[in-house]
């Protein structure tokens, strides 16, 4: 794996200038996935979504490698496009280079809308890597929840109010679907831990056929938190077990990350604005809920990676 | 050149076109009428015909998504699908043309739901007319084929570069077995050339972003430069079909004229009907009225000039719409050409006619029974009526 000093040796494929949040978690994820990819070339897709809003106002853009975006819920079968030209013309060979392919889609546009869509050109097995920023509610359009969002949240579809403290259900876990179609690699990984995105996004690059990483990236407007914990709370889910670092390598699980001690979920929960309500002790069923639900996924995840 | 007589449904016919267009890439999705395309474009796939890279998607929205990728990265791409398939792909058709894309697309006509229906109407590729395509109608397997092959050329050319989509009437024509002339495989590829986008992805020393959000500074300018590709476009596409018969004998315009010059009455219409309306025609000038025909090939875009002056000098004419815009006053063809002739000096009296919703039949004594009461002047000038529907 790359190194510190390499990585900071190699210019910035994602650029500076761009209109994110300060302390934007999306941005990283872009700039350290373009500096894991190296000299390698690559071409891009972005779905709708806060990274490609943020980062292709015209006439300007952020990307310094070729990048297409076309709609929300098309990442997947966009890049499959690219992928198939590519796979035509250096057949016929008219593209000599060796291009690597990725996609990038927010939790909404991957979990939700885009599900279908990255299923089928995951089971299609084109050669390329979708890495889902998941910032856990569709924040470009104004913190709306998702299938990603986690139970207790509140955001301005699941808002806490007199009668309902947030958002009710569990978040689906996407990564053990991506694990269930049998691709090569699949990955979660978080903004906070560049080594493991990095190992990560060089492994996926380097394996050929379909790969997925899911990373989570804490977004300072959508959960409310002050810009310069973004790495911190990243680092805390995992301390928590709510978002383990592991991978699936040809079928085989693999944990990255063991806490030495499993931090109680209120640690990471009440440094946010979105989940403030629930410190209320009228909610403390809630959130002994939800230590309950990442104490049984946890455990679930360890016997998977155990076998 | 010797062509070579084949018996091919539309379907056929516009498959054998694609393979020896001999695209890049094809990304599709299986849906009645256009479903063969599909199946025998893959079994060309299989066998090794041609040097298309295939990508039997999970769906037409994907089907569109992987056509706009592979085509911005500069491969020759084309796809076919209907009805509901094109209107799942119907925020992704405004995208292909908005990126101006250069893709092909074979429609197979049939009516959107619901109630569900598999038979023909233009309801689908109506509904997507404002999106920046080159629209070409087939009024049967020959021109489907014809039309295919120099769509390929419309799409690239530089003064344009827009996506085209050929229809065919599903089942009339797709599923009608006919007699056409095809070319050698060397004749399609010299006639098409080779595709030499501007930019393109893959090009990874030149990298571009395409797609980029336009806010209030930039997006009326790049939507104006559209209605300027697609005005180029009628030049091209008339200079395409002139060539094309200069080489195989068989021009193409933007319109046909048939029995039209002399004619007192006359009706306007699009695909399949056109047919069997010339039939009607022979027979009713045998017996002294003077009926003729206007078919329109080109929808998008609207002849508008060409209409007007090919009109000017008939008395009435009935438009024939197999669409509706409901709501509105008249079909779609209705309301273009009326607003057409509106500039124009000398212009005929116009009525609209709606017909064949869902695949229902219009047959000869029908047509002529429209001719007569013109001729009679039974036809409320400026009415929209509803033919052959239990009102
Ligand atoms: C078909 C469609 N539906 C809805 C939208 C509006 N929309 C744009 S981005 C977005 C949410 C994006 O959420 P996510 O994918 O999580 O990315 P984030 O903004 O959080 O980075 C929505 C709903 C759209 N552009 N297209
Ligand atoms: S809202 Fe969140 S994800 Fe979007 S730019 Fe701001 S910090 Fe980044
Ligand atoms: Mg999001």
């Amino acid at each position: 794996m790359a190194n510190l000093k390499e990585l900071a040796a190699r210019g910035d494929k994602f650029t500076g200038g761009h209109r994110a949040c300060a302390g934007c978690g999306a941005s990283i994820v872009a700039r350290q996935a373009l500096l894991a990819a190296g000299d390698k070339p690559v071409v891009v897709t972005c779905a709708t979504g806060c990274l490609e809003v943020v980062s292709t106002i015209f006439p300007y853009t952020a990307w310094d490698v070729p990048f297409i975006h076309s709609a929300f819920e098309n990442s997947a079968a966009t890049i499959s496009g690219v992928e198939a030209a590519y796979k035509s013309l250096h057949r016929q060979g008219t593209v000599k280079e060796d291009i690597r392919f990725l996609a990038f889609g927010g939790d909404g546009g991957t979990y939700d809308i885009g599900l279908q869509a990255l299923s089928g050109a995951m089971e299609r097995g084109h050669n390329m890597l979708y890495i889902c920023y998941d910032n856990q509610a569709y924040m470009n359009t104004g913190i709306q929840r998702s299938s990603a969002t986690p139970r207790g949240s509140s955001t301005t579809t699941s808002p806490n109010g007199k009668k309902i403290p947030g958002k009710i259900q569990f978040r689906k876990n996407l990564t053990e679907i991506m694990a269930a179609h049998g691709i090569p690699y699949v990955a979660q990984s978080v903004v906070g831990n560049w080594s493991d995105f990095t190992k990560k996004v060089e492994k996926a690059l380097a394996k050929g056929g379909p790969a997925f990483i899911a990373v989570l990236q804490p977004c300072r407007l959508g959960w409310g938190y002050p810009p310069e914990l973004t790495a911190e709370l990243g680092r805390l889910a995992v301390e928590t077990n709510f978002w383990p670092l592991y991978e699936v390598e040809d079928g085989r699980y693999k944990l990255n990350a063991t806490p030495k001690e499993r931090k109680p979920i209120g640690e990471w929960m009440f440094q946010q604005e979105r989940f403030r309500h629930l410190k209320k002790p009228e909610h403390q069923s809630i959130i002994d809920d939800i230590q309950k639900d990442i104490d049984a996924r946890w455990e679930q995840l360890n016997k998977k990676c155990s076998l | 050149m010797q062509k070579i007589i084949l018996a091919k449904t539309g379907n056929e016919a516009m498959a054998l076109a694609m393979k020896q267009v001999n695209p890049d890439v094809v990304a599709a999705y299986p849906i009645t009428p256009a479903t063969e395309i599909v199946q025998i474009f893959s079994q060309y796939v299989a066998d090794g015909e041609v040097k298309t890279e295939f990508v039997a998607v999970e769906s037409e929205h994907s089907a569109m998504s992987a056509c706009i990728g592979s085509c911005a990265a500069g491969a020759r791409t084309m796809t076919g699908t209907s009805s509901q398939g094109l209107a799942l792909m119907y925020e992704m058709i405004y995208i292909a043309a908005g990126l101006r894309l250069p893709i092909v697309m074979a429609d197979v006509n049939r009516a959107l739901s619901a109630p569900i229906n598999i038979h023909c109407d233009h309801s689908d590729s109506m509904g997507c007319r404002d999106a920046g395509w080159v629209h070409i109608f087939s009024e049967n397997a020959q021109e489907a084929y014809d039309s295919m092959i120099q769509a390929v050329r419309i799409a690239e050319h530089k003064d344009v570069r827009l996506p085209v989509m050929v229809t065919t009437d599903g089942f009339i024509i797709s599923h009608g077995m006919e007699r056409i002339d095809t070319l050698p495989d060397a004749e399609v590829q010299n006639f098409i050339g080779k595709y030499d986008p501007l930019m393109h992805l893959l090009d990874v020393k030149k990298p571009f972003t395409i797609g980029a959000i336009n806010l209030t500074d930039y997006y009326f300018e790049h939507r104006r430069a559209m209605v300027d590709a697609q005005n180029n476009s009628l030049k091209v596409i008339k200079e395409v079909g002139a060539e094309f018969g200069k080489k195989f004998d068989t021009g193409y315009g933007l319109i046909e004229k048939y029995q039209l010059d002399d004619a007192e009455v006359a009706i306007v219409a699009l695909g399949s009907t056109c047919g069997t309306a010339k039939v009607v025609i022979d027979q009713l000038r045998a017996k002294g009225v003077k009926a003729g025909l206007l078919k329109i090939r080109v929808f998008r875009p609207f002849p508008t000039e060409e209409i007007a002056k090919a009109l000017e000098n008939i008395k009435t004419v009935a438009v024939l719409d197999r669409s509706d815009s409901v709501g509105g006053f008249g079909g779609p063809v209705f309301t273009e050409i009326r607003s057409a002739l509106y500039g124009s000096a000398k212009r005929p009296q116009i009525a609209g006619f709606v017909y064949g919703l869902g695949g229902r039949e219009i047959d000869m004594e029908q047509i002529e029974g429209l001719f007569m009461d013109l001729k009679a002047g039974k036809v409320k000038a400026d009415s929209v009526s509803y033919l052959g529907v239990r009102e």
